[in-house]
């Protein structure tokens, strides 16, 4: 019938797939809309869930995604997070990217206000399964070992696997993961060091949440 | 009337989309590492395709079929984008073991393979049982993959089944081999080319016991009807 001929024209088949096209386009616009939320929910609370491997639930009380400072690192941008107790700021975690055998390494280091570090984990990798994965802590303790560490202990040059004269043990067969990944925890003490003033100075004073409230807004309003 | 045994045994088995046509080999090599990965892949492109075979079944009559393969492309696209959200909103620890992969689907040409054969020529509710069958067939094709390559490769299955099916099914979770030290291969992208491989010698060797079954029960009347006139 009528619809078979029109098929056939060129008016019919460009209007249709314009038409697909839109009602497509306007369903992928809702449901970006109605998962946005629920999306950024699910990534603080993923977010709060790493800080508090990093963290011993005794060093801190507040949120720490509303206590973000950003500072420019020799590599770059960096946004850091400060954890306080009762006021104090007791820590700093920095989100740190190290150069694996495979791709970028995304870790957190916390680092304790005297300078010692709280606590590393890796977040996301894409090292070899049963030889740089065991950098994941559901894999291997080798992670935990950083605890307690700082730049004093050991000394800066024994920040290093042991084949390189180090003091940290690398896996059999990997390397190059491990090497990775204390040249990015030394990277991130060294700077603490060379910044702990600025780092250690509040992003926000107790009771000023209306400001950096709005502010978030803004910001998120932008994307 | 349509036949629809034939269509459930050539979606589970026949005409399995891994096992017979061959076709889905990018997601299957990649997310296959475990069986539970497997799954959650099978069960991510099931729901996609059954999507998809009903809305362009209900279109059909009036796409054009010189524009047919980018409308269906353009409606494949958007309901991979769909699951990719609801599973990033919804369920967001299944999402760090698939994120990556979902997108993954949209180049999946089984799906395109489905709405061109089937879909565009067949009712609604048809449509809707071939993609059951076709996904179902999908499904169990990715948790054999992933079961003997996370069984050789880490010795373990279903490792992580509770992230993507909940806490009650936790007991999946089975230790094969104690204190296994891994087989790295088949964990690799190699290990998935390698047990299809001998799940397809396996798969041919029913199919041929059973091809020669039958031409044995074929063959005794006629023989004994033949026999004593020789
Ligand atoms: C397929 C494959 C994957 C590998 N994956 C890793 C890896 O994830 N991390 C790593 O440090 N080395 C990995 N290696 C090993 C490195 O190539 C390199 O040999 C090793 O890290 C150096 O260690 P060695 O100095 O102890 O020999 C891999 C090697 C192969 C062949």
């Amino acid at each position: 019938m009528n619809l078979a001929l029109m098929r056939e024209r060129l008016e019919y088949q460009s209007l249709l797939l314009g038409l697909v096209v839109m009602v497509t386009c306007a369903l992928l616009a809702v449901a970006y809309q109605w998962t946005r939320e629920p999306i950024q929910q699910a990534l603080a609370n993923d977010m709060r869930q790493s800080f508090s491997q990093v963290l011993p639930e005794h060093l801190y009380d507040n949120d720490l995604l509303d206590y973000a400072g950003q500072i420019e690192a020799p590599w770059g941008h960096l946004t850091y997070y400060q954890a306080s107790l009762a006021g104090d700021i007791s820590a700093v975690v920095f989100p740190m990217q190290a150069s694996g055998y495979a791709g970028k390494i995304d870790m957190l280091v916390a680092i304790k206000a005297n300078g010692e570090l709280s606590g590393v984990r890796v977040l996301v990798h894409q090292e070899t399964p049963g030889l740089g994965d065991k950098i994941e802590v559901a894999r291997d303790p080798w992670i935990t070992y950083f605890t307690g560490k700082s730049l004093h202990n050991p000394l800066p040059t024994s920040w290093a696997v042991k084949k390189d004269g180090g003091e940290f043990d690398q896996f059999t067969g990997a390397t190059i993961t491990p090497r990775a990944i204390v040249a990015e925890i030394k990277r991130a003490l060294l700077f603490f060091e060379a910044e702990q003033a600025t780092l250690l100075y509040p992003v926000k004073l107790p009771g000023e949440t209306i400001g950096v409230t709005t502010q978030m807004q803004g910001v998120e309003k932008h994307d | 009337m349509t036949d629809y045994r034939r269509l459930a045994q050539d979606g589970l088995w026949s005409n399995n989309m891994v096992f017979a046509q061959m076709l889905a080999l990018c997601p299957v090599m990649a997310v296959t590492s475990t069986a539970t990965n497997g799954l959650g892949m099978g069960l991510a492109t099931l729901f996609v395709l059954l999507g998809a075979n009903m809305i362009i079944s209900t279109i059909r009559h009036f796409i054009s079929p010189a524009i047919r393969i980018p409308v269906y492309i353009v409606i494949i696209a958007t309901l991979v984008t769909l699951t990719d959200m609801l599973i990033n909103a919804f369920a967001y620890e299944l999402y760090k073991v698939l994120g990556l992969f979902i997108a993954l689907i949209v180049v999946n040409c089984a799906i395109l393979g489905r709405a061109e054969a089937f879909a565009s020529r067949n009712t609604l509710w048809d449509s809707i049982v071939d993609s059951l069958m076709m996904g179902i067939g999908l499904t169990w094709a990715l948790v054999m993959i992933g079961g003997v390559r996370e069984v050789i490769g880490s010795g373990t299955l279903f490792a992580n089944a509770h992230l993507l099916l909940g806490a009650p099914f936790a007991f999946l979770e089975i230790t094969v081999i104690p204190d296994y030290r891994g087989f790295l291969i088949m964990v690799l992208p190699p290990g998935g080319f390698i047990a299809v491989g001998f799940l397809l010698v396996a798969k041919r060797w029913i199919d041929r016991r059973g091809e020669q079954r039958q031409r044995r029960l074929a063959s005794e009347p006629d023989s004994q009807q033949h026999q004593p006139s020789h």
